[in-house]
Formats: C-alpha cells, sequence, structure tokens
C-alpha cells in the first residue's frame, strides 16, 4: 500500500498538475488570457452578486399565446370561407373558453366548410395530434379546438423566437456577455453583467414592438369616443399625448403597415430638435404606405406601438419614398431604445419580469475582498491548527488542503462554472471538510499505534480503514449537494457546484495525494517511532 | 514537539447512560424549536414571500426612523427597514405594486432612488432584488422539497448500507437538526431566504457525515466484538471516534469564524446558520442517532445475520480481543 510504482505517481500527479495550471489563468488579466491557445482559456467566471450585473427572469403569458393563436385561427376561418367558390356564409362567430366556434348559415355546406377548414390545422407532436380539432355540434355550428399539443408547440416556437429577439435586443446595447437562457416552458433568464443601469434593460424587453400605422376615424362622435366607444370598424385606443385632453382616440381596425415590413429604425430629430425615430420600409410596406397617403392627403393617422397611440401627425402630403418618421413625445434614449427594439423585431409574446436581482458593482468589489480575506485567515487557521494538532503529518494535508483550492478553481475553470458569493462560502467550508479526510486518517492511524501495531502497518491500515468511512461519508454529503444542484436555483447552484467539485477533489488530494507524501517519507527515513 | 490533542487517549466518557436525560432534554429544545418557529414565524426574505428589497448604502451613519420618514412620504406600501451590517447600510424591503408588472416595480425603485438622493446626497442602492409572488412561492416549494429529498434520499442510503435502525436513527437526528436551525431563526429573526436553504442543505450535509462516520464504526466494532452488549459498544465506538468529531467541528468552526468575522454581511446569515448547524448536528451525532440506535433494538446479532446474508464477512484478521495498551 505504501508502494507506489512509477506510473502510479505520474498518475496522482499529472491530473494535480494540470488542475492547478487551470487555475493559473483565473489569476492573469483577462488581456493576457485572450492571447494563449484556446484550452488554456480557462477563466472562473464571476456571478453576478461578485462581478455587480442584472439577473431578470422574464415570463411569457402562455395565455396570451393561445388567445393570440385564436384570433389568428379566426382570421384564417374566415378568409378561406370567404375565398374559394363557393362562398361559405358563416355567422355567430365566438372564440369564448378558448375555442372558436361559428354557424354555417347553409346547413348543407356544412360538410364542405370543415373539408376546407382541416388544412389549416397542422399536425403536432409526435403522436399524430392535430394542433385544432375541428367538429361539428349541432349539426350547423363547427367548433374549433386548439389542442394541448397544439398550445405547447406554439409557446415553445413563441419562446424560441423571443429568445433569439431579446438576444438581439442586447446584442445592440452593447453589453458585454450576456447569459440569455430559455428555462422550463415559458421562461427565459437574462443575466446581465456590469450593468450600470438595469432599468433601460427592463424597458427595452418589457416592449412588444408591435408597431401599426392606422387611419385615424375622423368620422367617430368625440363625446362617445371618450366613453370608449367607437364607430363599426374602427376601435378606441389609449392616446396618452393627445392634445385635444381626453387620452383616447378612435381608429381603423384595418392596418395600413405594419412593423413587419420595417427593414431599419433609427433614432434622429425632426425640424424642432425633437427626439424621433426614423424607419424605412421594404418595398411592399413603401408601395402600401404611399397608396394610403396619397389616398388620404390632410387626413390623420397613428402611429401604434403595444396598442398604444404614439402620435397622429396629419398627411400633408404623399409619403412615397418607402421611410417616415415616428414621432411621440420622446427622449434621446427612449427613442433610441424604441429603434432598437424595432430593427430587433417584435416580440411574439408580451414578457413580464417575474424576479430581478441587480447588484452594484461596488458591493460585489467589497463582497469579493471580503470573501478573499476570509478564506485567507480561514486557511491559515485552520493550517496551524492541523499543524499543532499532527505535526508533519499536519504539513501534508495542508499541502493538499492547498492544491485543493488550486484544482477547484482549475476544474471550476474547465468547467466554465460561475463562482457566486455563496460559492466562496462553499469554499472556505470546504477547507474545513477537506481536512476532515486526513482528520479520520490520522485518528486511525493513532488509535492503531496505541493498539501496538508497527509504524508502516499503523500507516497501510489508518489508510485502509479511514477510506472506507471517507467513501461512505462523501457518497452522503454528494447526495445533498447534487440535490442542490438539481432542484436549487440562483445561490444555492453556486453552492452546490463548488461543494460537489470540492467532496471529489478534496477525497483524490487528502487520501490519495497525501498517501503519497507520506509513503515516500516512510519509505526515504524508515522511522520506527511516528509524531501524530 | 508536543503534539496538540484535544481529546485525551483512552477517554471513555458514558453517553448512553445519559441518554434519558439527553433525550428529554432534545425533545424540550425541538418542541420549543417547533414553537417558537410556529409561534413567531421566520423573518422570510423577499426570496419567499415576494416584494422588493432594497440595500442602500450611505455616506455616513444614518437613522432607520429618518430613512423610514422619507419612504412613507413617497405612498409606494409598507416599508420595513432594517440595519443591515454597519450602521451606513439601511436594507428596505417594500411591497411590489400589485398592478403594472415589471414597469412597476422599476418606478418604485426609481421614486424611492430620487427621494433618497435627494434627502441623503451621496445615497447608492448596492443591491436590490424584486420576486414576484409567483416564483417566490415556486422557491419555497423547491426549497422545502430539497430539503426533504436529501434527508430522506441519505436515510434510504443507510438503510440499504447498514439497518433501517441506522436510516431511522440518522433521519431523526436530521431531522432534529433542521428543526433547530429553523428554531434558531424564528427566535434571532435573522432573515431566511434562498441562502439559507443552502446553508440547511449544507447542515444536512455535514451532520450526515458525522453520522456516517460513528455508524460504520458501530458496524466494525460489531463485528469485532460480537459478545459485547450495545450500550457498551456504542459507548465504545463514539468514545473512539471522539477524536475526529472534536478536531474536525473545530477546524470547521474556525474555517465559518474566519467567514464570520470577515466575510462581509451578505453571509452572515448564511454564516451563523452554518455554525450552529456543526454544533447541533455534532451534539446530534453524539446523543441522538448514537443513543437512539439502541432504543430502536440494535443487536450485533441482527447485524451478523444481515452481514453473513451480503457475504460481507469484513476483515477476519480484525475478530479478536482488543489489544489496548500493548506496545511493539
Amino acid at each position: 500500500m505504501l508502494n507506489f510504482s512509477r506510473w502510479a505517481v505520474a498518475a496522482i500527479l499529472l491530473p494535480l498538475v494540470i488542475g492547478v495550471l487551470c487555475a493559473v489563468p483565473t489569476f492573469l488579466p483577462e488581456a493576457t488570457v485572450a492571447h494563449l491557445p484556446r484550452f488554456m482559456q480557462t477563466r472562473v467566471n464571476l456571478g453576478l452578486d461578485l462581478a455587480g450585473g442584472s439577473h431578470l427572469l422574464l415570463e411569457a403569458s402562455t395565455q396570451d399565446v393561445a388567445k393570440q393563436r385564436l384570433t389568428n385561427m379566426e382570421e384564417q376561418v374566415r378568409t378561406e370561407l370567404r375565398r374559394q367558390d363557393p362562398r361559405i356564409a358563416i355567422g355567430d362567430i365566438s372564440s369564448r373558453d378558448g375555442k372558436l366556434s361559428f354557424m354555417v348559415r347553409d346547413p348543407a355546406q356544412v360538410d364542405a366548410a370543415v373539408e376546407r377548414i382541416r388544412p389549416l390545422t397542422q399536425g403536432a407532436g409526435l403522436t399524430g395530434q392535430r394542433d385544432f380539432n375541428v367538429e361539428v355540434v349541432n349539426s350547423s355550428t363547427i367548433v374549433v379546438t386548439p389542442t394541448d399539443a397544439g398550445i405547447a408547440n406554439a409557446v415553445k416556437s413563441a419562446m424560441e423566437v423571443a429568445t433569439e429577439v431579446i438576444r438581439k435586443r442586447i446584442d445592440e446595447m452593447g453589453t458585454r456577455e450576456p447569459t440569455i437562457q430559455q428555462q422550463g416552458d415559458n421562461r427565459i433568464v437574462v443575466q446581465v453583467p456590469g450593468l450600470q443601469d438595469p432599468k433601460a434593460l427592463k424597458d427595452l424587453l418589457g416592449q412588444t414592438a408591435k408597431l401599426e400605422f392606422k387611419l385615424v376615424d375622423t368620422t367617430a362622435n368625440p363625446a362617445e369616443v371618450a366613453q370608449g366607444r367607437a364607430p363599426v370598424g374602427s376601435e378606441v385606443l389609449p392616446y396618452p399625448g393627445n392634445p385635444s385632453g381626453v387620452p383616447l382616440i378612435a381608429v381603423r381596425r384595418q392596418v395600413m403597415v405594419s412593423g413587419e415590413d420595417l427593414t431599419d429604425a433609427t433614432q434622429g430629430f425632426d425640424q424642432n430638435n425633437q427626439a424621433i425615430v426614423n424607419i424605412r420600409f421594404n418595398g411592399s410596406g413603401g408601395r402600401k404606405f404611399g397608396q394610403v397617403t396619397s389616398q388620404n392627403v390632410n387626413k390623420p393617422f397613428a402611429i401604434i406601438l403595444d396598442g398604444k397611440v404614439l402620435s397622429a401627425p396629419n398627411i400633408n402630403e404623399p409619403i412615397l419614398g418607402g421611410s417616415a418618421q415616428v414621432s411621440g413625445s420622446f427622449t434621446v434614449e427612449s427613442a433610441n431604445q424604441l429603434a432598437i427594439a424595432l430593427r430587433s423585431g417584435k416580440l411574439p409574446v408580451a414578457l413580464t419580469v417575474v424576479e430581478e436581482r441587480t447588484v452594484g458593482p461596488g458591493l460585489g468589489a467589497d463582497s469579493i475582498r471580503a470573501g478573499l480575506i476570509a478564506s485567507i485567515i480561514a486557511v491559515v487557521a485552520v493550517a496551524a491548527f492541523m499543524f499543532v494538532s499532527y505535526g508533519r503529518f499536519g504539513v501534508y494535508a495542508n499541502i493538499a488542503v492547498a492544491i485543493n483550492v488550486a484544482v477547484i478553481l482549475g476544474v471550476m475553470g474547465m468547467l466554465g462554472a460561475t463562482l457566486t458569493l455563496p460559492g466562496i462560502a462553499g469554499f472556505v467550508l470546504t477547507i474545513g471538510t477537506a481536512v476532515d479526510a486526513n482528520v479520520l486518517i490520522y485518528e486511525r492511524i493513532r488509535e492503531e499505534r496505541r493498539r501496538g501495531r508497527g509504524v508502516v502497518q499503523a500507516i497501510e491500515f489508518g489508510y485502509k480503514e479511514a477510506s472506507r468511512t471517507i467513501f461512505e461519508a462523501n457518497v452522503t454529503h454528494a447526495i445533498a449537494g447534487g440535490i442542490m444542484l438539481a432542484l436549487g436555483s440562483g445561490p444555492v447552484k453556486g453552492f452546490a457546484i463548488v461543494l460537489l467539485i470540492g467532496i471529489a477533489t478534496s477525497v483524490f488530494t487528502a487520501v490519495t495525494f497525501t498517501r503519497l507524501l507520506v509513503a515516500r517519507w516512510v519509505r526515504t527515513h524508515r522511522p520506527t517511532e511516528i509524531h501524530i | 514537539m508536543k503534539l496538540l490533542k484535544l481529546v485525551p487517549d483512552n477517554t471513555n466518557i458514558g453517553f448512553v447512560a445519559m441518554r434519558k436525560w439527553a433525550f428529554a432534554l432534545t425533545a424540550l429544545l425541538t418542541v420549543l424549536a417547533v414553537g417558537a418557529t410556529a409561534y413567531k414565524g421566520l423573518n422570510m426574505g423577499v426570496d419567499f414571500v415576494g416584494g422588493l428589497m432594497i440595500e442602500a448604502k450611505f455616506p455616513q451613519a444614518v437613522e432607520t426612523d429618518k430613512v423610514r420618514s422619507v419612504i412613507g412620504g413617497l405612498n409606494v406600501g409598507e416599508s420595513s427597514l432594517q440595519q443591515f451590517g454597519d450602521p451606513k447600510t439601511v436594507q428596505i424591503r417594500l411591497p411590489l405594486p400589485e398592478q403594472g408588472g415589471a414597469g412597476a416595480a422599476n418606478a418604485v425603485v426609481e421614486k424611492t432612488r430620487l427621494a433618497m438622493e435627494q434627502q441623503f446626497p451621496g445615497v447608492t442602492f448596492s443591491r436590490y432584488d424584486t420576486v414576484s409572488g409567483k416564483v417566490s412561492g415556486e422557491l419555497v416549494q423547491t426549497g422545502v422539497l430539497a430539503v426533504m429529498l436529501a434527508v430522506i434520499g441519505i436515510a434510504i442510503f443507510s438503510w440499504f448500507r447498514y439497518e433501517w435502525q441506522f436510516g431511522v436513527s440518522t433521519f431523526v437526528a436530521i431531522m432534529h437538526d433542521v428543526l433547530m436551525t429553523l428554531g434558531f431563526f424564528a427566535v434571532t429573526q435573522l432573515e431566511f431566504d434562498l441562502n439559507i436553504v443552502a446553508a440547511v442543505l449544507t447542515i444536512v450535509g455535514y451532520s450526515i457525515n458525522d453520522k456516517m462516520v460513528i455508524d460504520d464504526r458501530i458496524r466494525e466494532n460489531m463485528r469485532k466484538y460480537r459478545k459485547m452488549d450495545m450500550k457498551s459498544l456504542i459507548d465504545l465506538s463514539v468514545n473512539e471516534t471522539l477524536p475526529r468529531t472534536v478536531m474536525t467541528s473545530v477546524t470547521i468552526l474556525l474555517a465559518l469564524g474566519a467567514l464570520l468575522l470577515f466575510g462581509g454581511h451578505v453571509l452572515r446569515g448564511f454564516t451563523a446558520a452554518m455554525m450552529l448547524g456543526v454544533v447541533v448536528g455534532t451534539y446530534s451525532s453524539i446523543y441522538v442517532s448514537s443513543s437512539l440506535l439502541i432504543s430502536l433494538g440494535l443487536t450485533p446479532a441482527a447485524s451478523e445475520k444481515r452481514a453473513a446474508k451480503k457475504s460481507y464477512a469484513g476483515n477476519a484478521e480484525r475478530v479478536g480481543p482488543r489489544d489496548d495498551g500493548a506496545r511493539p
């Protein structure tokens, strides 16, 4: 047991050397690390609580997605039944309780209607289910019900698009190294380190950025509009900046041009030096915009963002060039934000911030300093205690702990793990528990010596018997750590990562590595008595 | 050089003889802890109840009452303030606005920031958290689930590995540790947040580590001294492992003490929980789990039957009388 072959020695030392080397880049300046080859760039990332920054958890409403899908379906059904010959007349359309139902006026056409609607549905999932079920009830009413698989599919694709849109928006803001990940079915985690002002970020993420241009309904009776009623074919929308004082306005339901036809959006200034957003349409959007504006000269149109009217300027002359200005009571900052949001596309679903954690860079730096000081004091105190308790063997344990700390950092660097404040606590705790393995071994050696075993035999027995206990104890400890990693969020996870890596590496350094040190000493000195 | 030995050689404390008293004391303390938790409740952080938490750092020491009156005039709901760490830092808790979602929470933070900057020039918000009620509910659920799974998972592990008595005694001892920690937080009214869940899980991990070492020794001695009665056997095992138990507790307390004094205010609650857990966990290893084995009727014979079945005969050469005191 105390004899190590050359190969065994190499096999023990090599991973330790690699581990320690991987820890080095963490302590080098970032610029230096960037010059190193790819496999050497094993830096430990600092968590937001240490680096400062914002963590946002955004949630999409699945109900919204379902509702929107139903509205789209209604639109599709209408056009489909109207489009072809023979035209099928329907009535009594309702989309209550999450399903769409309507009556076919001519009972003879019911089957034909079903035949035409069926192709509008699509396969969903692997079970051969469709995304909508089409049924006939009461012989003349057709009910279109979304299936669960269909809704799940729709949410999934909406979330994929939303994640992409958010990534674009944050990239446009020019922040460095953001993390954007989908979590669960309908959530997105956004982590932006080193951000000074998360307000701008949240404002940006909160915008759906659905931009529409609609004509203002000038025929509407202002008194009725003030009460929220609009003529047929029009709707009342909020208009916070309405010069007439009433924060409402009636606009035509029909969309002139929508944000989908945008190709570019930039912040600029108008002739009065007010902040505006310059937009540019693609070919078809430009044509549509030109056409409507030429037909409606001297009438106002509304610029609508996320269901709210920003402004309702007058069409003084036809706008033909395919570009336009969006005005409203913007500041330079808010105009710039809108431009970013418009450029990155509209969010398919509204997102709300359900959790936010922001740490200022000052506190992060304080935490790092405090954590570092605490770790150093902990190491010194534990090392001194081990030395006065076990002498030479205590020194071996201390070397093992020192290497262990470096190896944990190295492994974290290799895995690209993140060090958080609770992670530092995990470190300090690992220092405490790592020596536990050595304490177990050394106490066992003391015991075996007291029972009269010789030096070599006592050491062999100490390592052998204690190893089993250490293994058992660490398995159970790892169970707790694994559960923390699986279920924990944020701080708990950061702690669990360090704990688990620490358990794995400490068994290796505290048992195998110290045995190597002890064996070398015993072989070269052949002691007949040991101080332990 | 004379080496430090915290526990003298051949210490023999009659732990088992004291177990009735210990059980009574443990039961009393546990009931008190549960009672305190039920009666006083835990000072839940925003992680678990939802809301807005702002940590404000002032250039010089401030009176919380002054800050309270400034925030009181903002109409942002009922605030609760607490000095945090040092006299320059104040933690402000506010309810989340019921409507308006993310933007509304933003507005509250901005409003508070403006008002505070006016009254106390140089103040900065070093961190703030907003957690919605929905998310906090989930965090409570996963937190409770994590602790329960850990306790049950570990109990099952030690049941499979040893006899069922070990599983039960471990389970009881760990529940005791968890309840005592909760009681500590109820009595001190320290903030109970996500970090504390990590601390509780670590206490569970540490405590089980400690129990495994003693249980392992009990098993070993059961194979070694088949004729010894259970009480002496457990006393022997606990005493044999006592130097290690004390050494490890002291090293970990040293490390945690450094963290408590120098690790900064954010981790203070976490570290306090851990230190308490180490003390409680060590106590329960000796008094709750080991002594409970006797009450659960563990006998060497029962263990032998199982050992034989599993052909886990152990080290035959070690079976025999103890040769204490003999020197080579």
